[in-house]
């Protein structure tokens, strides 16, 4: 192997160091030995079982989001609006746990993830319709639909909700036990939840590699006009899209009250749905990296919570991590970089 | 309501307004040589952040404003280079800034929040501040507004009126054929879109010195946004645009009104206005709802009208954020 | 201004668009360079314009060796090139399109300009209102203002690229007569870059011939044809036949039909088109032909009027219902509109396909698409990914695409940027298609392809249709007419 050929080949490492470096001086500015921050990170996200299940619970509805936006990013869409879809499924679900009361809690679950899936959908078909009606563009409907959710949750738990003790901004009165998903053991993590999130991968798996509908959202996202020649109706098949990963993110909205809360809080999706955004850009749209992706963000995001508590850090360090990740692979990952480089030498 | 407090209101609409106009002036110069810088809601709020602290530690808002703009070109610079050099989606790249500047913001500004610092000074105008109402609403501000005033004019001469605009333009529209008049597209485009950086960056540094003095947590949050619609709105021209900003700033006001008007209703409702007002212009401008209104003005006026109300973005737009 | 050319080279990868060209053309002659699509004509010119840098060679203006980064710089030396489609811009007034790039100064100087601007337009006795917008003007109009540009930035050397394609006889007529002008009366060297024969034989003094990347020779015009049509194929192609073919009943038929849209409208046309007939659409570009297909096709909704298919009326049939009714539509743009960057062959194929399980069996798609590879002589598999194949090669995929048995097949511009061999190759595919029944309606730029393969012939002007011509009693020259606006 010559020279060029192991740069090649130890190419992907390079933005990989690259953030390492970046989030180092960071810390280090901060007065913080880097290599105590990572250790810290690992501990908070696996120190010990209680904490490794958080990880677990959170990579769950991340997942299902990430899973959901495959699907719209398949079909061209930029749907960023799945942060609100997020979030609807949580008030739905908070909704049916606050004032209907099932017979049994398998039904009272049931009807609450249905619920979540239901509102994830429609705010989902929202931005669709505004899309292919309005020629609103879906990163600026699914902005304004976010914003409108936020408000719409920090209206019922500043209102109609508001636990009985009184209004705080914080949320609602804990839901009742059976409102809940069945949890392991003393933590967040409800295995059921897991369940769903494993069979939604497979599902869009199947439906992406396998069915007539994946290929029609394929040809969609990357040429519109070929695909409406070709047959292929676009307006049905992007609202389908949408309303599909609506429904995903809306039940890992639900999983957020249900499991990781007890009850609606204000930021109730902790900002999963752009989180899952990253998370599909930085696998490149590849479905087998996702998971694994998907839980590593999980693990770095949690674990710099318990950074917080350690060193007053602010936990934002957790996003700065994920999104400098995602953007120095976004900017150098694939070889356009090298190429650059390697024609300038020639230049010369 | 008295004439003092209607005029102490629209001075107020332009007050908000004006932040909102510089950052439009800079993301419509960008989009029209043909990048869109799409960072804005996360390199708006570094710079405020920024801005605030560098501010605070000099005690001198020149080196604030100047620290604003240099972290809004940071931004752009990263912008330009991953969608011109690298040929990356700007979409994606703009979008993790965006999450990225929230965040950054956040973790370096955490010692600095809700501290005092320096603020932008009043400054009428001499004589014009002392016209009835036309005076207090426009000229007793202070010097954010003038700049927003000044850009206004000055980016549509700019692009309008000069050989360098029509070489911005023409990158934005036809790369190779521009290409083939001597402009160098590259440079154009990494030119426009650091200067509209540094304008959104002087716009972020706007609110943590001026319209809301201080730094919090996602202390602009929105705004940048907010800004693109706007640009959209606008038609990718800086006069328009700054009509779209002052109907923005105006929804201010007009939650303040509403909820003088019902007492009862949440507060927190009034928050939905401006995010309702978003999607309402997009639809405006998405749908045909111009064009059928034109159809029903005289045969004559539909040609003058199409030509003035045309919303097309720059033929080359390196992104269909835009349009269908 | 001599110029001359040495062993210019330019490679693509593998192929030799220019494979060591020389030659030398004088002041005050009007040269033609004639050869068929892809033998290299545009490469070459568009390296001599500064377009494109050559891999090796050289260029001397009257004996000193020049270099030229852009086309800026190449008009500062005296060569300007107007390309088929002018590099203008669209939503500029024609005068900040002509300023652009004129001077280095702040300001723009409008009086001077628009004075400017009188003096050559009334030189060369052009017609430009010169407030108007770029993209209010036709091609021909365009062509004026980009020649104008040309010739106030100094050119002393003028490259034409297929200029007369689009535009009307009359203009056609203005631009030659100012060619003429240029050449005899100025002293400028003017290129001609053609396919077309009696363009070049009218017009020309000189022509050079290129094939395959290299000059195969050159002649004093006039010459015989014969000549000239050797040089440029090696063997002279024989001439399409065209089988005589039953017609049947009707199978479009057009009562009344008005479409309108925001640029252009079309109105009242009533025509019936028979099964197994091939009709063809003349006219400038954008001057209604493809508001007809589309009308036909369910892209537009016609204003008023019926469309029938079969005697059924499906006037308000949406795209997607009128396909299901076996009518096809294939467009222009094969990467724009039709086939889809980055999915395969097979994946096309399904796509395509009238009936759809809900689950892809992938193993036979992959079969009946290598059957259709073979059947339509795509050079790929079926795994070869849209956007990897030839021109050529995807034209004959979007061939490959068509259901069967259609009852009505619209096509735009079926053979265009496609060599003789290609062209002759689809249009077999296409007539064996009317032998089953389909009625066909196309629109060419080429008059002659509409000549030699129609039936019958309308030509649209404006917005308006022209009498149905039958082709065999029909001109070249009869349609030019026609086209020009004269009903």
């Amino acid at each position: 192997m010559n020279k060029d050929q192991v740069l090649r080949w130890l190419w992907p490492l390079v933005p990989i160091l690259g953030a390492v470096a970046f989030i180092s001086v960071l810390l280090i500015v901060f007065k913080t030995h880097p290599l105590d921050a990572f250790r810290s990170i690992q501990s908070g996200a696996f120190g010990d079982l209680s904490k490794s299940l958080s990880v677990l619970a959170f990579w769950v509805p991340l997942l299902l989001a990430a899973s959901g936006l495959l699907v719209t990013f398949t079909a061209g869409l930029w749907n960023i609006g799945v942060e609100g879809q997020i979030i609807l499924g949580s008030i739905a679900a908070s909704g049916i746990a606050l004032k209907v009361h099932m017979p049994s809690p398998t039904l009272q679950v049931m009807t609450e993830v249905i619920a979540a899936m239901a509102a994830g959908a429609i705010w989902a078909a929202l931005a669709a319709i505004l899309k292919t009606r309005g020629k609103v563009h879906e990163i600026f409907g699914g902005l304004a639909l976010n914003n409108l959710a936020i408000i719409l949750t920090n209206y019922l738990i500043s209102g109609p909700w508001q636990p009985p003790e009184g209004g705080t901004f914080r949320g609602t009165a804990p839901f009742p036990e059976n409102a809940l998903i069945p949890r392991f053991a003393e933590s967040r993590f409800a295995p059921l939840s897991l369940v769903f999130a494993l069979v939604a991968l497979v599902i869009v798996f199947v439906a992406l590699r396998g069915t007539f509908w994946g290929l029609k959202l394929k040809a969609l996202g990357k040429n519109p006009y070929s695909a409406y020649l070709l047959g292929v109706s676009s307006e049905r098949e992007v609202i389908l899209a949408m309303v599909f990963c609506g429904a995903l993110a809306g039940l890992g909205g639900a999983v957020r009250v249900l499991s990781w809360f007890d009850s609606l809080r204000q930021s109730i999706s902790g900002g999963i749905g752009f989180l899952a955004l990253l998370v599909v850009m930085l696998s490149n749209y590849n479905i087998y990296w996702v998971p694994l992706i998907a839980f590593f963000f999980s693990a770095v995001l949690n674990g710099s919570i318990s950074l917080q508590l350690r060193t007053q850090l602010h936990s934002a360090l957790g996003g700065i991590i994920t999104g400098i990740l995602v953007l120095f692979i976004l900017l150098f990952g694939d070889k356009s970089m090298l190429k650059l480089l390697r024609k300038e030498k020639t230049l010369e | 309501m008295n004439e003092a407090e209607l005029v102490r209101m629209f001075s107020s609409v332009i007050l908000a307004a004006s932040p909102l106009i510089i950052a439009v002036c800079g993301e419509t110069l960008s989009e029209r040589a043909g990048v869109v810088n799409l960072s804005l809601d996360g390199s708006m709020l570094m710079a405020a952040m920024v801005a605030f602290v560098i501010g605070l530690k000099t005690q001198n808002i020149w080196f604030g404003f100047l620290a604003g703009a240099m972290i809004g070109a940071a931004f752009a610079l990263i912008v330009a280079f991953g969608s011109i050099t690298l040929r990356k989606s700007p979409v994606a790249i703009g979008f993790v800034l965006t999450l990225l500047g929230d965040d950054l913001s956040a973790f370096l500004g955490q010692n600095y929040t809700r501290i005092p610092g320096v603020a932008v000074r009043h400054f009428g105008i001499p004589f014009l501040k002392d016209i009835p109402i036309v005076g207090p609403i426009f000229f007793n501000q202070d010097g954010v507004v003038y700049f927003a005033y000044f850009l206004i004019l000055f980016t549509w001469w700019f692009l309008n009126r000069t050989q360098p605009g029509l070489h911005l333009r023409s990158s934005g529209e036809r790369p190779e054929a521009a290409f083939a008049r001597g402009v160098n597209v590259t440079r154009v485009r990494y030119w426009y879109t650091l200067i509209g950086g540094a304008l959104v960056g002087i716009a972020g540094a706007a609110y943590s010195l001026d319209i809301k003095v201080g730094w919090s947590d996602g202390h602009t949050r929105g705004l940048g946004w907010i800004a693109l619609a706007i640009v959209i709105f606008g038609g990718w021209s800086p006069i328009r645009g700054a009509i779209g900003a002052v109907l923005f700033g105006a929804t201010k006001v007009l939650a303040t009104i509403l909820q003088r008007t019902f007492p009862e209703v949440s507060v927190v409702i009034f928050n939905t206005i401006p995010w309702l007002l978003m999607i309402f212009v997009l639809l405006t401008v998405g749908s045909d709802i111009t064009e059928r209104v034109i159809t029903w003005m005289p045969k004559r006026l539909q040609s003058p009208l199409r030509r003035l109300l045309r919303i097309s973005p720059p033929m080359s737009l390196s992104a269909s954020v835009i349009e269908e | 201004m001599q110029i001359e050319i040495r062993e210019i080279r330019k490679y693509f990868g593998a192929v030799k668009a220019n494979d060591g060209i020389s030659m030398v053309l004088e002041g005050g002659k009007i040269y033609g360079l004639l050869g068929e699509n892809g033998a290299g004509k545009s490469t070459l010119m568009k390296i001599l314009s500064g377009y494109q840098p050559a891999d090796s060679g050289q260029i001397l203006l009257d004996g000193k060796a020049v270099h030229f980064d852009s086309p800026a710089q190449a008009l500062k030396c005296g060569i300007g090139m107007l390309y088929q489609e002018p590099l203008d811009f669209p939503p500029f007034k024609i005068i900040e399109n002509y300023l652009l790039g004129r001077d280095r100064r702040l300001r723009l100087d409008y009086k001077t300009v628009e004075q400017e601007l009188k003096q050559y337009t009334q030189k060369y006795n052009f017609h430009l209102d010169i407030h108007a917008y770029i993209d209010s003007l036709s091609l021909g109009e365009r062509q004026q203002l980009e020649l104008i540009r040309l010739l106030a930035g100094g050119a002393q050397v003028l490259i034409l690229d297929e200029p007369t394609t689009g535009i009307s006889g009359d203009q056609k007529e203005q631009l030659f007569d100012s060619m003429r002008k240029l050449a005899r009366e100025e002293g400028k060297t003017l290129i001609l870059v053609s396919h077309k024969l009696d363009e070049v034989q009218e017009l020309c003094d000189y022509a050079f011939v290129l094939r395959g990347g290299k000059l195969v020779g050159g002649t004093e015009i006039p010459c015989p044809n014969e000549k000239l049509v050797e040089m440029m194929f090696a063997q002279i192609p024989p001439p399409a036949t065209r089988p005589g073919v039953h017609l049947s009943g009707a199978a479009l038929t057009l009562v009344n039909l008005s479409v309108e849209t925001y640029r252009l409208a079309i109105e009242n046309i009533n025509l019936t088109i028979r099964s197994g007939e091939v009709f063809g659409l003349a006219g400038l570009e954008g001057s209604g032909q493809e508001l007809f297909l589309k009308a036909c096709a369910g892209l537009v909704q016609p204003s008023k009027g019926q469309i029938y298919l079969n005697g059924e009326d499906i006037t308000s049939w949406s795209y997607h219902r009128r396909q299901a009714a076996n009518i096809a539509y294939v467009a222009a743009g094969r990467l724009e509109a039709g086939l889809i960057h980055g999915l395969s062959l097979t994946e096309h194929i399904v796509l395509s396909l009238p009936k759809h399980s809900f689950f892809i069996d992938w193993k036979s798609a992959r079969q009946l698409t290598a059957d259709r590879i073979q059947k339509y002589q795509v050079v790929g598999s079926p795994e070869t990914r849209a956007d990897e194949l030839s021109g050529g090669n995807q034209q004959r995929m979007l061939f490959g695409l068509l259901r069967n048995p259609l009852r009505l097949l619209l096509l735009e511009h079926p053979t265009r940027g496609l060599d003789v061999q290609s062209a002759n190759w689809i249009w077999e595919l296409l007539l064996r298609r009317r032998e089953e029944g389909t009625a066909i309606v196309f629109m060419s730029a080429d008059l002659d392809e509409i000549i030699e393969r129609s039936d019958r012939i309308a030509v649209f002007s404006g917005g308006k249709m022209s009498g149905v011509v039958e082709a065999r009693q029909t001109s070249v020259d009869e349609l030019g007419h026609l086209i020009g606006g004269a009903l």
